[in-house]
């Protein structure tokens, strides 16, 4: 211990590194590259991480499209094809016999899935735009970023069947003009005039998002299309910790029971099951993540072993040195401890070096990569991961430094000293 | 200061052992400086060996200033080393990336002295040895005389009770050789006692005392007439 604080002792380890400047460079870069592959891979899939949790942000994790559509097998004595219709009362039967679920968003729309779009006007601009018909809950699973000032459709508009409207960003560039303020103007929608109560931004995400759009409340769409108690789909949100896939069956099921359908027919009740997607997707940046830290450890692991044969050679080299410093009168502890320190010094060092380097390259990366569409966000490795593989490096260095330095002791002096 | 009594050395070459010391009993007194002389294979650098514990003995007893020499781990070896041996080698042995300064002051750094101290005593033992101003040079850019004094002078910087040389002119000419016996005998006259193991009969002469091994054993044990290498520098 004495040893390791002493100036002195890091002067001689200094000079012996000093000494040789190609053989210590050469022990050296495998532990750098080792360190900076694990730093640079593992923060990639950090910020790919990061890409697609930002890319996600603007809908819930768990949540899952649920569609209807024609039957495929006969059942209580009805014929295969019959075409299945999903409607308000469903919600009831959902909540009740499914209590995973957390929000419940009945959807009607005009202008996706085969429909007519709604003709839209407004003085002498017109245009056809999706409409979709829904009710508050929706905005509990995909929150909608509304503007200043505005709002998304509330509980009183359903209600009230009010001829209100939450219209996108680009229906606004295209139906208003720049200095008009859009709140509280007025829209038509089949001739029908609307009040405008909200803008909502456009975030990319779910996969029938757009910023051509305009959401009125269900109750108002059901009048003005004459849809009754029709549903086009649910969108469905569980709760954090409910698994997804046993949520999305057992909606499945609840909705062919209603509905009279075979409870094997895999057809007529559709689902599309974000929550699934996701886990796959997060399970793939896991992968990269798992990954990039086994290709680390063993980068680093081989530079080590790296650092501990040339650490053999140069005591080899150094025999003769080694065995005038015993005649001198060090001792088999100093010697031992000063090739483990030099062995501990050289990987540090190697392992800083290469940390630097790995977090400038991921800073060059994440620069380069601003103004690219990709998933791929801050770029940082976790700085437990860091200190873990110092640890590492620290304790593979030690470790590694003892064979060399068992192998420094274990000549004797007389035959170190006899050596030419 | 050295008591030795029947001491026996044999080494194993694979199945027979060569015996190599067969029971030697020599003791030297303080302040002397005695020659050992013998042809290749008399064992006297096995001897010397022994005195500076770099080797074991088999069989007998060595004392080292009223300290028994035996059964010693290489941590002891290492602190009696330091503590009471000076060495001197034929090949010099100087640390090649250190200065002649650093060189010397590499004993005291092993008796824990303190940087400054070490600093102070390598210069004064430099200066001993007629190289002070040479004390920032690398041991390549000396020659080999300077070398063997460099060296001298960090056998002596420990100030040792004994030192031990093994054939300190072997790889020298003899002018400089001569320099160089010129120094120890400067040093003994300050009443260090050294011990030189060598062949060469001139060197043995300008001992005080001369023993010649054969076989391993002690043919002769004489005092001379010092011949002063002085006359020849």
């Amino acid at each position: 211990m004495r040893q390791l604080f002493d100036r002195d002792t890091w002067r001689e380890i200094f000079q012996s590194i000093k000494k040789n400047k190609l053989r210590t460079f050469l022990t050296m870069l495998g532990v750098f590259i080792g360190i900076y592959i694990y730093i640079v891979l593992s923060g990639a899939s950090k910020g790919l991480d990061n890409g697609f949790e930002k890319e996600f942000e603007t809908i819930a994790r768990n949540s899952m499209f649920v569609f209807s559509s024609s039957t495929s097998k006969p059942y209580a004595g009805f014929k295969t094809g019959r075409k299945i219709q999903l409607k308000l009362q469903d919600v009831k039967f959902l909540r009740q016999q499914v209590p995973e679920i957390m929000a419940i968003a009945p959807r009607n729309v005009k202008g996706i899935f085969g429909t007519e779009p709604g003709v839209v006007k407004r003085g002498i601009k017109s245009g056809n735009y999706s409409v979709f018909g829904d009710y508050p809950e929706f905005t509990k699973i995909a929150p909608k970023k509304i503007y200043d000032g505005g709002r998304f459709i509330n509980t009183a508009d359903i209600e009230k069947e009010r001829k209100v409207c939450v219209i996108g960003e680009r229906t606004q560039k295209e139906l208003f003009n720049e200095d008009e303020e859009p709140i509280g103007g007025f829209i038509e929608i089949e001739d029908v005039s609307f009040q405008v109560v909200g803008v909502h931004k456009f975030a990319g995400g779910g996969p029938f998002d757009n910023d051509s759009d305009i959401f009125i409340p269900f109750t108002t769409f059901k009048k003005l299309y004459n849809t009754g108690d029709n549903v086009a789909w649910f969108t469905i949100a569980a709760y954090d910790d409910a698994d997804v896939i046993k949520v999305e069956k057992n909606i499945k099921a609840v909705l062919r029971r209603i509905h009279k359908v075979d409870p094997t027919d895999e057809k007529a009740i559709g689902a599309f099951n974000l929550g699934e997607v996701f886990k796959k997707i997060f399970g793939f940046s896991n992968g990269l993540t798992f990954l990039s830290l086994i290709v680390g450890v063993a980068t680093i692991l081989a530079g080590v072993i790296g650092i501990g044969n040339i650490l053999l050679i140069s005591v080899k080299e150094r025999t003769k040195e080694l065995g005038v410093r015993r005649a001198l009168g060090a001792t088999p502890t100093e010697i031992r401890n000063q090739i483990i320190i030099e062995a501990l010094v050289l990987t540090l060092l190697a392992g800083l070096i290469g940390i630097i380097f790995g977090a400038a390259t991921l800073k060059l990366i994440d620069i380069l990569t601003a103004n690219v569409e990709l998933p791929y966000t801050n770029p940082t490795v976790p700085i437990p991961y860091v200190l873990m593989s110092l640890f590492l490096m620290v304790g593979l260095g030690i470790l590694i430094g003892l064979i060399p330095a068992q192998r420094a002791v274990s000549i004797k002096p007389i035959d170190a000293l006899r050596e030419e | 200061m050295i008591e030795i009594k029947d001491l026996h050395k044999s080494y194993k070459m694979g199945s027979n052992s060569l015996h190599v010391l067969k029971g030697i009993n020599f003791s030297v007194e303080e302040g002397e400086l005695v020659a050992i002389m013998g042809s290749s294979g008399s064992g006297k650098s096995t001897l010397l060996n022994i005195l500076g514990m770099l080797d074991e003995l088999d069989e007998g007893s060595y004392d080292l200033d009223g300290v028994p020499i035996k059964n010693l781990n290489e941590t002891k070896a290492a602190n009696y080393r330091n503590k009471f041996l000076g060495f001197i080698f034929q090949s010099f042995n100087l640390i090649n990336y250190k200065s002649a300064m650093e060189n010397v002051a590499l004993p005291l750094y092993y008796q824990k002295v303190s940087r400054k101290e070490r600093q102070e005593k390598a210069l004064k033992y430099l200066e001993q040895v007629g190289l002070k101003e040479w004390a920032g040079h690398l041991p390549s850019e000396l020659s080999g005389g300077q070398k063997q004094r460099v060296a001298i002078a960090r056998a002596l910087a420990a100030e040792p009770k004994v030192l031990l040389a093994d054939e300190p002119t072997g790889a020298l000419d003899s002018k400089t050789s001569y320099e160089v016996m010129d120094l120890i005998q400067k040093i003994n006259d300050e009443g260090n006692t050294i011990l030189i193991v060598t062949h060469e009969p001139d060197i043995a002469d300008m001992c005080k005392r001369i023993v010649h091994l054969k076989d391993g054993i002690i043919l002769e044990d004489k005092k001379v007439n010092q011949v002063r290498a002085s006359q020849y520098v």
